[in-house]
């Protein structure tokens, strides 16, 4: 059986499945058929992301809208996190007269694992959605069809500079996302557990190592690309008026949460087999 | 080279294992106006679609101005599509940019003009459409009529030698809609433009076609000229023009 999947080429990408393939089978072909047009499209932006003209302009104006308007959630949610974190930690370690390496494990967990997954999962929340929604207006109204029939592409011009700048952001958002986890782990340590300033930044700065920042960043770089396609990819093919897109939508954030969630696991392998 | 500019050669499209096309013939010449006249869901859209590479026959060709395209990828499609300007039936306008940038989309995406030029052509082509001092406005301020002027100022914009309307007329006043036809008509006299026109709206297809095609369940039942479309014995065609329904 043949299955047929043609990402913004036939107009109805990833539907064209035989009809014998309906009931039952219908949803592992649908599901075969949406993967398999994820993976096209992320071949196609990373040929057309070196070509040249680049977009300069639209790489820069999408920095700012996925970026630097990210800050704010990822900002407030890892300082949160990292005052919970520090708190949770020195009230399971009391019993065990460990209270005095809280810095310690608030620096790993969150420079390692809870920093890059985290603000990973609000961007895919924030940004994920609202591209989805964007260029999903845009499916359903032609103007994506337009953009094709003005001899334009659609992948240069709308799904390179939202990856590109998603790529771009995604680490930069991190790192400031963990510091902010580490000084709200540095409040708790000062106000609730009554340790010192020095002594609580000694024990978080001599916990971590070059190898954690870059295998926390470094999988950050893989998780904004996998947000930046499947958004642009649910985008581009949402049919069906306000409902297809509110579905895309939907699909787009459960798909890129687990995407970031599962692909961690193994890319934390990888860098620990690559970095020690 | 063909007299033919644009053709289709028994082409056949499924969506989901519905047939919506089932093997269309039709040849359109150079600089003629041909309106595919249909009900709702018989496939005129699909059809005209296939023109640009935005759909892809199952199987059958398409020519466009003689070279065969429905197997070239989207890199190969862009000369097919600067020869051929595409009116979309609700305009598709961009709406985050202004008149003037929609207008002007393909003149910057594919011509060394300078912004001067690319305004003053912009001007022309919206005086074309006869709209003027709109060029700052957004597609939200503009009414039906207008959105579906500016849209086909941009799909005139770069002088194709075809331009493809899909339902220009639907969804407007009786007055705008004779605007359109009168517009569509003055368009194919000034620049001598092959021209395919889609709809069910059988005054817009004697007023402004030179040749009628009328499709009905994914085939082509008749193709002739206005006067003979009017005289028809085709039992489905003359139900259709005496509102009737389908035969």
């Amino acid at each position: 059986m043949v299955v047929t999947i043609r990402i913004g080429a036939s107009g109805r990408p990833g539907k064209n499945y035989p009809a014998a393939a309906a009931g039952r089978t219908g949803w592992f072909y649908s599901v075969l058929a949406q993967f398999g047009g994820m993976v096209r499209l992320a071949g196609s932006t990373l040929r057309h992301t070196f070509k040249r003209p680049f977009e300069a302009e639209l790489w820069i104006e999408q920095f700012y809208q996925l970026g630097v308007r990210s800050l704010t959630i990822t900002n407030v949610t890892l300082l949160f996190t990292g005052m919970v974190l520090a708190i949770q930690t020195a009230y399971s370690l009391a019993a065990y007269g460990g209270k005095s390496f809280v810095g310690d494990i608030v620096a790993l967990s969150v420079v390692r694992e809870l920093g890059p997954v985290l603000t990973a999962l609000m961007v895919a929340g924030r940004v994920g959605a609202g591209i989805t929604a964007e260029l999903g207006s845009m499916a359903v109204t032609e103007q994506v069809d337009a953009l094709r029939a003005l001899a334009a592409n659609p992948v240069r011009k709308l799904v390179v500079p939202r990856v590109a700048a998603l790529v771009l952001a995604l680490p930069l958002l991190t790192i400031l996302a963990d510091t902010m986890a580490l000084f709200g782990g540095l409040l708790m340590g000062l106000f609730e557990i009554g340790q010192s300033r020095a002594y609580y930044m000694g024990h978080t700065l001599g916990a971590l190592t070059i190898t954690d920042i870059v295998s926390g960043v470094g999988k950050t770089v893989f998780f904004a690309f996998f947000i930046g396609v499947i958004a642009c990819y649910n985008g581009i093919n949402a049919r069906g008026g306000a409902d297809g897109v509110g579905k895309a939508t939907t699909n787009t954030v459960v798909v890129s949460s687990l995407s970031v969630i599962i692909s961690d696991f193994f890319l934390t392998k990888m860098f620990l087999l690559v970095l020690g | 080279m063909s007299d033919h500019f644009i053709r289709y050669v028994g082409v056949h499209k499924s969506f989901d294992g519905k047939a919506v096309l089932r093997g269309v013939d039709l040849a359109i010449g150079r600089g003629e106006t041909v309106v595919v006249l249909g009900g709702s869901g018989t496939g005129k859209t699909v059809l005209l679609r296939h023109t640009i590479g935005l759909h892809r026959p199952d199987a059958g060709q398409v020519f466009v101005d003689g070279v065969e395209i429905h197997e070239f990828d989207e890199e190969q499609l862009i000369e097919t599509r600067k020869k051929v300007g595409m009116l979309f039936q609700a305009g598709a306008l961009f709406d985050s940019m202004t008149v003037e940038d929609n207008v002007g989309y393909a003149l910057r995406e594919h011509t060394d003009r300078s912004e001067e030029e690319i305004r003053s052509r912009v001007c022309e082509v919206l005086g074309l459409v006869e709209l003027e001092d709109v060029e700052q406005l957004m597609p939200s301020s503009l009414s039906g009529g207008m959105r579906k002027r500016v849209a086909l100022a941009r799909a005139i914009a770069l002088a194709p030698q075809a331009i493809l309307y899909d339902e220009p007329t639907t969804g407007l006043d009786p007055i705008t809609a004779n605007t359109i036809n009168r517009l569509i008509r003055n368009l194919q006299k000034k620049l001598g433009v092959t021209s395919i026109v889609v709809t069910h709206d059988i005054h817009s297809a004697f007023t402004v076609g030179d040749r009628i095609a009328f499709i009905h369940e994914g085939r082509i039942l008749f193709d002739g000229s206005v006067d003979e479309a009017r005289k028809t014995s085709e039992p489905t065609l003359k139900n259709f023009l005496e509102g009737g329904g389908y035969g």
